[in-house]
């Protein structure tokens, strides 16, 4: 590491501008925010990004504007705020004392009982306000999704949603939007002055201002943390104590991030967070594109990664039997050279990847549904949102004109030590007619495939029987009958 | 004077009845309402952490604390040892719940040892580095495992008792048994434990804590330090949640902390992590029932008898009246002419189950509503009509006689459930809903209307007393002060109204301050759904004494008789004169009339004789029913609930508005109990559902898709109580039962509705789809 780079990070907090050199990679954004600038209106509720009480926006630029999102302070580390504008519940109130019409709703319609889960309420309503004109119930819930409220119910909450949602942001009074541009000049300015190497005596916090640059750290420091979305990471920290230096922060690298389209399919870059990605992906992948309004909350996919998902190898990770039901390839990096690897043989076996310490993982491509597929995913967890899963099943399925089985890919999640498919089941279906026996009867085989875990999220049995009839439900759907549970059915509410 | 009359309003600005507003509602949205946690710390403050076991029984061979003590940063470590008063922490005085285990640990997680630091982060990786050295005992987490094991009762069980029930289910024309397992809870609220303890001179300490009940955290202090009670100040601004997790679950981390303050003449904070926290601390208790039951060919109950077993954890805590409770609600609104029920509170390897919103009694009414469940099956009909036979009587007869011969003078839940039958268009909705499974291969429907009655009283009858302290300062403003203490059901605000409505003053006249043992003393927790019951009439008691006093000062000031004086919105008539409320005041206070008045009330008419089963533990009952629809899965077991109605009873109101947001958030939290929480520990004995990753409580789009919720506007209280209101924490809970029956419905349309599913809570998709296999298999 050389003297190039810039040895402090650089932020906006409540439109001030911020400077911090020698912190703690491990250092969270909550901890600083409560206990060095004592703004103790964001809470700690579990500090493992579930409960959403310390929910704060965080502004990124975005095509020349700042995008403010909703994240958990509690597993964020400091160092990941460089370039951005942070705001807290502290910034809502107006300077003349009056309520943020978000507030005020939440006010008028008895939103708040103990009021703890409260500040990360408003600011989860704030975001969706600022976003979203008349958003409906179901995208109210969603972006409540990472927000527990152990008190209310959340039906007034729900109202007050609705209620703030009737005054839309003035563009010249609400402070997000009249100084959008002028938080984007300063973001920008902060952008362009390259890499950041923060030392402390917890070890470094490295920023990278461009592919080569990280590839070449990770060259010199195979054993350096990576972070995205630090929706994983950031629990090693809270809950197991672990160091992690030194840690490098992938996030501002430009070639991790987009969408791209290609000839043979979409490229999702490795640090674009779930919630960047979601548009395209339903536009592509419809059934995937379903599934991630139930990774985690809003929150978590504001920050986590596709990429970080695959390269943890997380056996319940929801993105990695997808990948392999569709036949994405894992692009790797390093500073020697550049690889692919198919999903299905990235994971290897618990615990281990295909992925040397130095290496990386710089995007993923998924190839196009061909006109015939047909592709479902469907995720089992004992809660329906933001819960992890405890069967998750990603399957594709090609049929020739005689309806019969040509093309066939059954991946699982939640069955086995790594994200696979259930190959036994899958010869026995190819090449025969698309029936229900001829299902049935193939299912049957699973138990020969996986044998699952029993754990508190479910049990062997469970996971075994689940994973069977999702097989039945992707039969019944595929000839067109409902098999499963129509969201919002009841058409509304009174 | 008079000329300021005419800006006076006509009504004070919330009166009793009124849709006032969370006192803390504006601060709570702006992140300025302040917790333990968010207060500054006094310089040189310190922090502890908590040494926890990796062990569920074993005895203590020894402990390594060398490499913790070595730690940089850490200031002091605190074993048994230390303690200089009682090692004991347990509200029974029974010497069963070690603060700081010493020779044997008993549960996987107890605190074996505390590290004092000087950041957080410091105390929590030093308390991880001891090195235990143990001989492991035989362990039993659940009570089959107890059971097996020969393990004792925590606590002396009970027996409720009427008739003769033997011979009269021998006499019956029919009859069942069978078993249930109801699962525990975890309370999750936001705020996790905390408590600050800062040293004063002497032997004092003043401990803020997060606590439903100062007042045994303030004898919890003392016992551990050894000082006299009047040594020890606690404060309680506000709760981030409580639930009755906060009831005797605080006392460790606020003894602890105290402890280290003295010893170290430093402000210390313990703020144990979720983790931490779900580890350490009780929930609700998890029941086996084991009942059987004989009934005539309508359905008419004759006898029932059940045993209620509950997983106690390794010490008495509040057991012993959690299980009482049970019993008491196990007949929740049916009358059982001959009956046998008891309690079997078993010790168990867990942390010891505590209180939780309802204190047993949901988990009795969940058994009792299994019976009726049970009987609908048998003789094939709606669930809802067998309920309406087997209802209370209304009045005189001795169909109004519970299990523990207390009559129900009050009932009124053939109104509720008359009432929400319509409004909800049941009978029209159970039909098509039977249509709709007839023509649906995968997906089912369930509907059920349950009804709750629920005791109101502790049934520790000492318990059931209140104070308050009420002063009125020279320029009219009133500080108040009571016993009970605010976890975002709304107390501070009610009690609020109430003085301002005996006042008639405007609310911003009324300033609410932090329940503390040194204004207030002796007082009972916060529970038992009594807060506003107990507290709103200790501070109507001190208005009195005062308003009686401000009486005497005006008929004898300006000579008229004190029917001529008169509280009127925000002044006060004196014969011809109107007088601004402050203006009065400092007359009164020129004329040295007393404006300060500790006020007191106690529950009147209730008795209770546990040994023999009788007496009259409860002043009175609320009641409320709910119709729930649910949509199930019986490919995965998943499932949804679509539509929920409620009508709760809440007397009449004190505030609308704050009732209508218990009732909701009950009704949820009674769901999720029943649904999606599940507490799990693994062979070793260790929970692994400690944090919201793993234990699922409801989220926004958990709850109804419609949700209709409505309070009984016509309902009074025939007792004497404030406002003629009804208690609302706890009741209400048990309206998620309707979820739990609807689920159960849509699982029998597989057998045709010809057998009783037999669900076990929590319903989890799991449980949905192996109880849906069961019923096929057959």
């Amino acid at each position: 590491m050389n003297s190039q780079h810039d040895a402090k990070i650089r932020f906006i907090l409540n439109g001030q501008d911020v400077e911090l050199s020698g912190f703690s990679p491990r250092l969270t954004v909550l901890d600083w925010l409560r206990l060095d600038r004592r703004l103790t209106g964001s809470k700690e509720g579990c500090a493992e990004g579930d409960c959403g009480a310390c929910t704060i926006l965080v502004g990124r630029l975005e095509n020349g504007r700042v995008l403010y999102e909703t994240v958990n302070s509690c597993i964020r580390f400091v160092g990941t705020l460089h370039g951005t504008h942070v705001v807290t519940i502290e910034h809502l109130k107006s300077t003349d004392g009056r309520l943020h019409p978000v507030q005020q709703a939440m006010v008028d319609l008895h939103g708040s009982q103990c009021g703890f889960c409260t500040p990360g309420i408003v600011m989860s309503l704030y975001a969706l306000w600022l976003n979203e004109e008349k958003p409906s119930r179901e995208r109210i819930e969603q972006a409540l999704q990472g927000n527990l409220c152990r008190c209310t119910g959340y039906e007034p909450i729900v109202k007050a949603a609705e209620k703030a949602s009737e005054i839309r942001p003035d563009p010249l009074a609400e402070p997000l939007c009249a100084t959008n541009d002028s938080i984007a000049g300063r973001l920008a300015a902060i952008r362009a002055s390259g890499s950041v190497l923060v030392r402390s005596e917890e070890g470094s916090f490295f920023i990278p201002s461009h592919v080569g640059d990280l590839a070449s750290f990770m060259g010199e420091h195979p054993h350096a943390t990576m972070v995205a979305g630090s929706t994983d990471v950031g629990l090693w920290v809270t809950k197991l104590g672990r160091r992690i230096d030194p840690v490098v922060y992938i996030g501002p690298v430009s070639e991790l991030q987009g969408v791209s389209h290609e000839e043979t399919g979409i490229r999702i870059g490795a640090a674009v967070s779930y919630s960047s990605a979601i548009g395209e992906i339903t536009a592509r992948f419809p059934a995937f594109g379903a599934l991630i309004p139930r990774i985690g909350g809003e929150q978590v996919r504001n920050m986590g990664t596709i990429g970080g998902n695959v390269a943890n190898g997380s056996p319940i990770g929801d993105t990695p039997p997808v990948l392999i039901a569709l036949d994405a390839d894992i692009v790797l990096r390093s500073h020697e050279a550049v690889r692919s690897v198919k999903a299905e043989d990235y994971f290897i076996e618990y615990g281990k990847q295909d992925r040397q310490r130095h290496e990386f993982v710089e995007s993923i491509h998924i190839p196009y549904l061909s006109e015939e597929a047909v592709f479902s995913v469907y995720k089992i967890s004992k809660r329906r949102d933001e819960d992890i899963t405890a069967v998750l099943g990603a399957f594709y399925l090609e049929l020739d004109k005689h309806h019969r089985v040509n093309a066939i890919r059954l991946a699982y999640g939640g069955m086995a030590g790594i994200p696979k498919r259930a190959r036994t089941v899958e010869n026995a279906l190819l090449g025969q007619f698309w029936r229900e026996d001829v299902v049935r009867s193939a299912a049957d085989s699973l138990g020969s495939d996986f044998q699952p875990l029993t754990d508190w999220r479910a049990t062997a049995d469970y996971r075994l029987l689940a994973a069977r009839n999702l097989l039945l439900r992707f039969y019944l759907e595929s000839r067109g009958e409902q098999a499963s549970l129509v969201r919002f059915a009841a058409g509304g509410r009174q | 004077m008079n000329k300021m009359d005419v800006i006076f309003r006509e009504e004070i600005s919330a009166p009793l009845h009124s849709e006032l507003k969370h006192d803390s509602a504006h601060k709570h949205v702006t992140g300025e309402a302040d917790y333990i946690d968010d207060m500054p710390l006094p310089e040189g403050a310190l922090h502890m952490a908590a040494g926890l076991s990796d062990r569920a029984h074993a005895h203590i061979v020894s402990i390594d604390l060398s490499e913790v003590e070595a730690t940089e940063g850490v200031r002091l470590v605190l074993t048994a040892r230390d303690i200089p008063g009682h090692n004991d922490i347990g509200p029974n005085h029974r010497d069963d719940e070690p603060l700081l285990a010493e020779k044997k640990i008993e549960f996987h997680g107890q605190m074996v040892f505390a590290v004092v630091a000087d950041t957080r982060e410091i105390a929590r990786a030093a308390a991880r580095k001891a090195k235990f050295e143990y001989e492991d005992l035989p362990h039993a987490t659940d009570l089959t495992d107890a059971r097996a094991l020969g393990y004792p009762l925590v606590t002396d069980p009970l027996t409720l008792k009427r008739g003769d029930v033997d011979s009269a289910l021998k006499a019956a024309p029919r009859t069942l048994k069978g078993q249930m397992r109801i699962g525990g809870q975890e309370h999750f609220y936001l705020e996790s434990h905390i408590a600050v303890a800062i040293p004063g001179e002497d032997d004092e300490v003043t401990v803020w804590s997060s606590t439903q009940h100062p007042s045994e955290i303030q004898h919890m202090v003392a016992n551990i330090l050894d000082i006299p009670s009047h040594a020890v100040t606690v404060f309680t601004r506000r709760m981030g949640g409580g639930f009755g997790g906060k009831e005797t679950q605080g006392n460790q981390f606020a003894a602890l902390s105290a402890l280290a303050a003295k010893r170290l003449k430093r402000a210390v904070k313990f703020r144990p992590d979720r983790d931490e926290d779900m580890s350490l601390t009780g929930k609700r208790h998890d029941f086996l029932v084991d009942y059987e039951t004989g009934f005539d060919d309508e359905g008419r109950i004759l006898a029932v008898k059940a045993n209620f077993a509950a997983r106690c954890g390794f010490s008495s805590d509040l057991s012993g009246p959690v299980t009482d409770r049970a019993l008491f609600h196990a007949d929740n609104a049916y009358y059982y002419p001959d009956v046998l029920l008891t309690s079997e509170p078993i010790k168990t390897n867990t942390v010891s189950n505590t209180a939780f919103r309802g204190f047993g009694g949901p988990q009795g009414v969940v058994g009792g509503e299994r019976i009726i469940e049970e009987i609908a099956y048998a003789i094939g009909v709606d669930p809802l009509e067998i309920r309406k036979r087997n209802f209370y009587a209304i009045d005189g007869d001795e169909r109004c006689l519970t299990p523990y011969h207390q009559k129900v003078e009050d009932n009124i839940i053939q109104r509720i459930v008359d009432e929400l039958e319509r409004s909800s268009d049941y009978q029209a909705r159970r039909e098509e809903i039977v249509r709709f499974n007839r023509a649906s291969r995968i997906i089912r429907k369930g509907i059920a209307l349950t009804p709750v009655k629920f005791g109101i009283s502790f049934t520790f009858t000492p318990f059931n007393q209140a104070g308050a302290l009420v002063h009125i300062y020279q320029d009219g403003s009133i500080h108040l002060n009571h016993g009970g203490t605010e976890m975002g059901q709304g107390l501070y605000t009610k009690v609020a109204q109430v003085l301002a409505d005996e006042f008639q003053v405007d609310i911003d006249r009324v300033k609410i301050t932090a329940t503390t043992t040194g204004k207030v003393p002796n007082t009972s927790a916060t529970a038992a759904s009594s807060g506003s019951d107990l507290n709103g009439m200790a501070a109507y008691d001190a208005a009195r004494q005062i308003k009686d006093r401000l009486f005497a000062f005006a008929a004898e000031k300006w000579g008229v008789p004190v029917s001529q004086v008169e509280f009127l919105p925000n002044r006060v008539r004196v014969g011809e004169h109107e007088i601004p409320f402050p203006h009065f005041v400092k007359q009164a206070y020129m004329a040295r009339v007393h404006l300060s008045a500790a006020g007191f009330y106690k529950t009147p008419k209730i008795h209770w004789d546990r040994a023999k089963g009788q007496g009259r533990p409860f002043f009175y009952y609320a009641y409320g029913a709910s119709v729930s629809e649910v949509s199930i899965d019986t490919l995965t077991g998943e499932y949804q609930i679509e539509r929920t109605d409620i009508l709760h009873d809440v007397g009449k109101s004190l505030n609308p508005a704050i009732d209508k947001g218990q009732v909701e958030g009950a009704f949820v939290q009674g769901t999720g109990w029943l649904t999606t929480e599940e507490l799990w520990w693994d062979s070793k004995g260790r929970l692994r559902t400690h944090a919201p990753s793993t234990y699922k409580i409801p989220l926004a789009s958990d709850r109804p898709r419609i949700f209709n919720v409505k309070l009984a506007e016509w309902s009074e209280n025939r007792e004497m109580t404030i406002g003629r209101s009804k208690a609302v924490g706890e009741p209400p809970f048990m309206l998620g039962i309707s979820v739990l029956e609807a689920l159960s419905m849509a699982v029998a349309s597989v057998a045709d509705y010809k057998v009783c599913p037999r669900l076990d809570a929590p319903a989890t998709p799991e449980r949905i789809l192996m109880a849906v296999e069961k019923l096929r298999s057959r």
